[in-house]
């Protein structure tokens, strides 16, 4: 015999009394023990109390799925208590997942039919809480056969029953469909507000129920009508208003069959207004059905003047809870009516000053939503100030809203730059990471700005090295423009008399400081490296910085110390002579633009490009790639000579051109030369197939396809190149390294070869992958290249 | 839609925890505790929506909540609920948790779940209002009571 067994109310006392988490722990287990061998033991005459504390337990967080079966034998009960904590059990305890729900779905059923109300409202209660869609299709008639029945209370029950039923087994909407049009002749509010929730859920889902329901707008005008102007009842009514939830779900299904259809919303035009102008506002049930209005006057083609009355504004001065509503309701009509809304644009700006954060999230999502060109410096100031000031969270959006907006309408370039100029010293690192990319693109091309940004970029970076966005494009700048920093005159800006040292010293304190990124770093030492060439002066100092970095702990940084140590140490001896080095400075020329996502076009600037693209990208180690090229070159005598390049740049075209392989792949415009199979071994073919892209006379673009017609997959496949010294090639990402046998999808690959000579040209090709479970290497020229491919 | 209804103390205890869509038992107790945490910050004179945190689905739900006395009573909902009528909602189901027992108070809640659950069954069922009336509410409770006090007395 069970010992008797603690009432609900008391369990809860005893957990209460626990002081301690392990306290309440240990009396909640030895409770379910109890529960769990009351449960074994069968006695049915408590169970309903078992549950019930389960449930609880259940509810703070203990696991509770031993009780799941019990469930079921009290719903099988005949008496009503067993039946409501067996069917709150099912819904808490019991779901989809878990087979057992199925073995209720016969309970449901003989309680649907068997005629005593709060039973068959249990059960509709739960079927539309936990129904599976197997159980929808079950006791679907059974729903339906209850849609009509006399009481009200049922009948409400079984119509948002209904509703859930088509959510899960769309298929079954027919069946309800016809009894929707006698639902809607009711009175009792209740049933109304099930019959209104389940038309709108038929027309949102088949374009035919909508059709078939455009029918009842009369009535439901008729409707809305009647509670609007009954006088104060107090049944429905909330603060005065007549049952606002019905009137808002009214207005929704009035939205939904009046869309983009002009007759419909011709006869809720009058009503509209009348509700719109007649609602009392001044509390929350008003606003709500105001909202609801306004929003369907906004979405259905109804006359312009409805629109234009439409009292929006108001609300916006009201408290917080409006403006919210307002702000969200504006956001939806910015899409598609935006004058509208422009209309409202000082009152929105003004919410950005809210302390409530969901008020200026919204309120600035609206701001950034109604940036256009004529109010663009207007609306930039605001939202620069909002920067300022705004919490962490909203910052990054802010930023790049701002960044986006300053994008698209910049009245010129240098408000342009002056904007991204203050978000970087506001915010900087709260910016995406291809701000940085997007400023030093449209410094390089407004050459009339380089003397300006140079000079506004040297005094921010002298004032903050933290930001790190900032730092980057200030060292590249002064790095860039060092000579225009130096000279001292610029119209638009206070003449600013800087010396070599002082920026010298301001790079070193960058490469220096620990709050710089490696990336940053990088840009630095570059930066300096470029104004060996810019500056007059004695180049000790560089020097010297170059060289300790020669040992940093960075391998970034130390293979491109490495590197320019080597071009200050090999041609040092030719400093007698009154010009530079014509290399050094070659390579350390200024850049020219990049077509912004494009490949590389140009000659030498490449290589500085590519060194500075080595910051963005992530270091790949580039140097057993680089030694692989150089045997490869080493094999060809290729004809034409320039001076002895020195053996760590030369890879570096290939090395770093390895990072460019991070760019996008360009499709090649159509050509007319003939491909060549260059390649055929057991089933696995290359084709070179050759491309001039017309503007570029010294470009040529070979894709490579890698095909397999054997029997065996082709993995870890690697195709490498090496030209003639005088020719510029790159390689881009192929598509992948495998190709699967039997005419499996191919390999492609793109080089990119430029012949500024025009010399005959030359082509070797290494090939490395495994087939049929052997490793092969192939190495071999190309013959036959046809002429078009570099006359 | 409504998600979730959830009522917690100034502590982050639940009084009511309801989803109506599932979510395993530790989603659950996490959703409820980050729930707290959002809504804790918030001042009372603040607006009383809220983003739903990362677990509740994202950016189409919102947290419309009430604070009254020691309780909030939060409703997670979709973009297909009209939030000032939630807002309602919530009032209209603590006034007829008062009408049901007498002056309600925290303690009544924590002893009588399972009541607070059958009372808000009238209200809002699957996740869609049912009925907003709060008479035909109460007398619906009433009812039920009746006939579980008749059988009771049956069994005695």
């Amino acid at each position: 015999m069970v010992a008797p067994s603690l009432k609900l109310q008391d369990l809860i006392e005893e957990i209460r009394g626990a002081k301690t988490q392990a306290q309440e722990r240990e009396v909640i287990q030895k409770e379910c023990a109890h529960i769990r061998a009351s449960f074994r033991e069968g006695d049915p005459l408590h169970r309903h109390r078992q549950l019930a504390k389960l449930l609880y337990v259940h509810m703070l967080g203990y696991p509770a799925h031993f009780g799941q079966m019990e469930c079921l034998k009290l719903i099988a009960s005949p008496r009503f208590t067993d039946k409501r904590v067996g069917y709150l059990g099912a819904m808490l305890l019991l779901d989809e997942r878990q087979d057992a729900h199925l073995l209720i779905t016969n309970s449901i059923k003989n309680d649907l039919s068997q005629g005593i109300q709060p039973v068959q409202g249990l059960a509709l209660c739960t079927l539309s809480t936990m129904g599976s869609a197997e159980m929808c299709q079950d006791l679907a008639t059974e729903v339906e056969k209850l849609l009509l029945q006399p009481s009200p209370y049922v009948r409400k029950k079984a119509i948002l029953t209904a509703v859930h039923i088509i959510r899960k087994v769309p298929e079954l909407s027919n069946i309800f469909l016809p009894s929707c049009a006698q639902l809607l002749h009711e009175r009792h509010h209740g049933v109304l507000l099930g019959t209104i929730t389940l038309i709108t859920e038929l027309c949102e889902r088949s374009p035919a129920a909508l059709r078939h329901f455009r029918k009842v707008v009369p009535q439901l005008v008729q409707k809305l009508r009647t509670l609007v102007t009954t006088g104060y009842s107090t049944e429905h009514s909330i603060s005065g208003v007549s049952d606002p939830f019905l009137q808002v779900q009214i207005l929704r299904l009035l939205r939904i069959l009046g869309r983009n259809h002009e007759e419909s919303s011709e006869a809720m035009n009058d009503l509209l207004a009348q509700v719109a102008t007649n609602t009392d506002t001044s509390r929350n049930a008003g606003s709500a059905v105001l909202f609801e209005t306004v929003l369907t006057i906004m979405d259905i083609p109804s006359a312009a003047g409805l629109r234009v009355s439409s009292p929006m504004p108001l609300p916006l001065a009201s408290p917080t809870l409006i403006r919210y509503v307002a702000l969200m309701s504006l956001l939806r009509l910015v899409q598609s009516d935006h004058n509208a809304v422009q209309r409202h644009r000082p009152t929105v700006v003004d919410c950005l000053q809210e302390t409530d954060a969901s008020l200026s999230r919204r309120a600035l999502e609206l701001s950034l939503a109604l940036v256009n060109s004529s109010n663009v410096r207007a609306m930039t100031r605001e939202l620069q100030a909002f920067l300022e000031s705004c919490p962490p969270d909203l910052r990054a959006d802010c930023a790049s809203g701002i960044l986006l907006a300053a994008e698209r309408f910049a009245p010129t370039k240098r408000w342009h730059m002056d904007t991204i100029l203050h978000v970087l010293t506001t915010a900087g690192t709260y910016v995406r990471d291809d701000a940085v990319a997007n400023l030093t693109q449209l410094i390089a091309g407004a050459q009339e700005l380089h003397a300006y940004s140079v000079r506004r970029l040297y005094s921010a970076l002298a004032e903050d090295i933290s930001q790190q966005p900032l730092v980057q494009v200030a060292a590249w700048c002064i790095g860039e423009y060092g000579d225009l920093l130096l000279e001292g005159n610029c119209e638009d800006i206070e003449p600013l008399q800087v010396e070599e040292e002082e920026v010298l010293a301001l790079l070193e304190r960058v490469l220096q400081s620990h709050m710089s990124l490696p990336a940053t770093r990088g840009y630095a030492l570059t930066a300096l490296m470029k104004l060996s060439t810019r500056l007059r002066g004695d180049n000790n100092r560089i020097r010297q910085v170059v060289s300790i970095y020669g040992s940093c702990l960075d391998v970034e940084l130390q293979q491109r110390a490495v590197e320019y140590n080597a071009l200050f140490r090999k041609y040092d001896h030719m400093r007698d002579t009154l010009a530079f080095h014509p290399l050094r400075a070659a390579i350390l020329e200024k850049m020219p633009l990049v077509e912004r996502g494009g490949p590389q076009v140009d000659e030498e600037a490449k290589e500085s490009k590519a060194a500075a693209k080595l910051s963005e990208a992530a270091p790949v180690p580039a140097e057993p790639q680089a030694s692989k090229l150089l045997d490869l070159l080493d094999l060809l005598d290729g004809p034409s000579e320039d001076a002895q390049h020195p053996p760590p740049l030369d890879p570096s075209p290939g090395g770093a051109l390895v990072q460019l392989l991070d760019l996008p792949y360009a499709p090649p415009p159509p050509a007319p030369i003939p491909s060549l199979k260059v390649f055929e071994r057991e089933g696995v073919q290359l084709n070179l197939s050759f491309i001039r892209p017309p503007g570029t006379p010294a470009l040529l673009l070979i894709t490579v396809t890698v095909t397999n017609s054997s029997g065996g997959d082709v993995t870890h496949f690697i195709c490498q190149a090496a030209v003639p010294k005088s020719f510029q090639l790159q390689l881009q990402a192929p598509t992948g390294d495998t190709v699967p046998a039997q005419g499996g999808l191919p390999i492609t690959q793109l080089f990119r070869i430029l012949n500024p000579n025009k010399t005959p040209l030359r082509l070797k090709l290494r090939l490395t992958y495994n087939h049929f479970g052997q490793p092969v290497q192939e190495i071999f020229e190309v013959n036959n290249l046809p002429v078009e491919t570099w006359q | 839609m409504i998600q979730a209804i959830l009522v917690f103390n100034n502590h982050g205890k639940p009084r009511l925890v309801r989803f109506y869509q599932h979510f395993p038992e530790e989603i659950q107790q996490q959703i409820v505790r980050e729930t707290f945490h959002l809504v804790l910050k918030r001042d009372d004179n603040i607006c009383n929506f809220l983003e739903g945190g990362s677990l509740i689905g994202g950016s189409d739900y919102k947290l419309i909540y009430r604070h009254y006395a020691t309780l909030y009573f939060v409703f997670c909902v979709d973009s297909s609920e009209s939030e000032l009528g939630i807002l309602d909602l919530i009032q209209v189901f603590v006034e007829t948790l008062d009408k049901c027992f007498e002056n309600v108070c925290e303690l009544d809640l924590i002893f009588h779940m399972d009541k607070v659950h059958y009372i808000l069954q009238e209200v809002v069922m699957g996740g869609m209002v049912l009925e907003t009336n709060m008479n035909e509410i109460v007398a619906q409770i009433e009812a039920q009571n009746r006939l579980e006090k008749s059988e009771v007395r049956q069994v005695l």
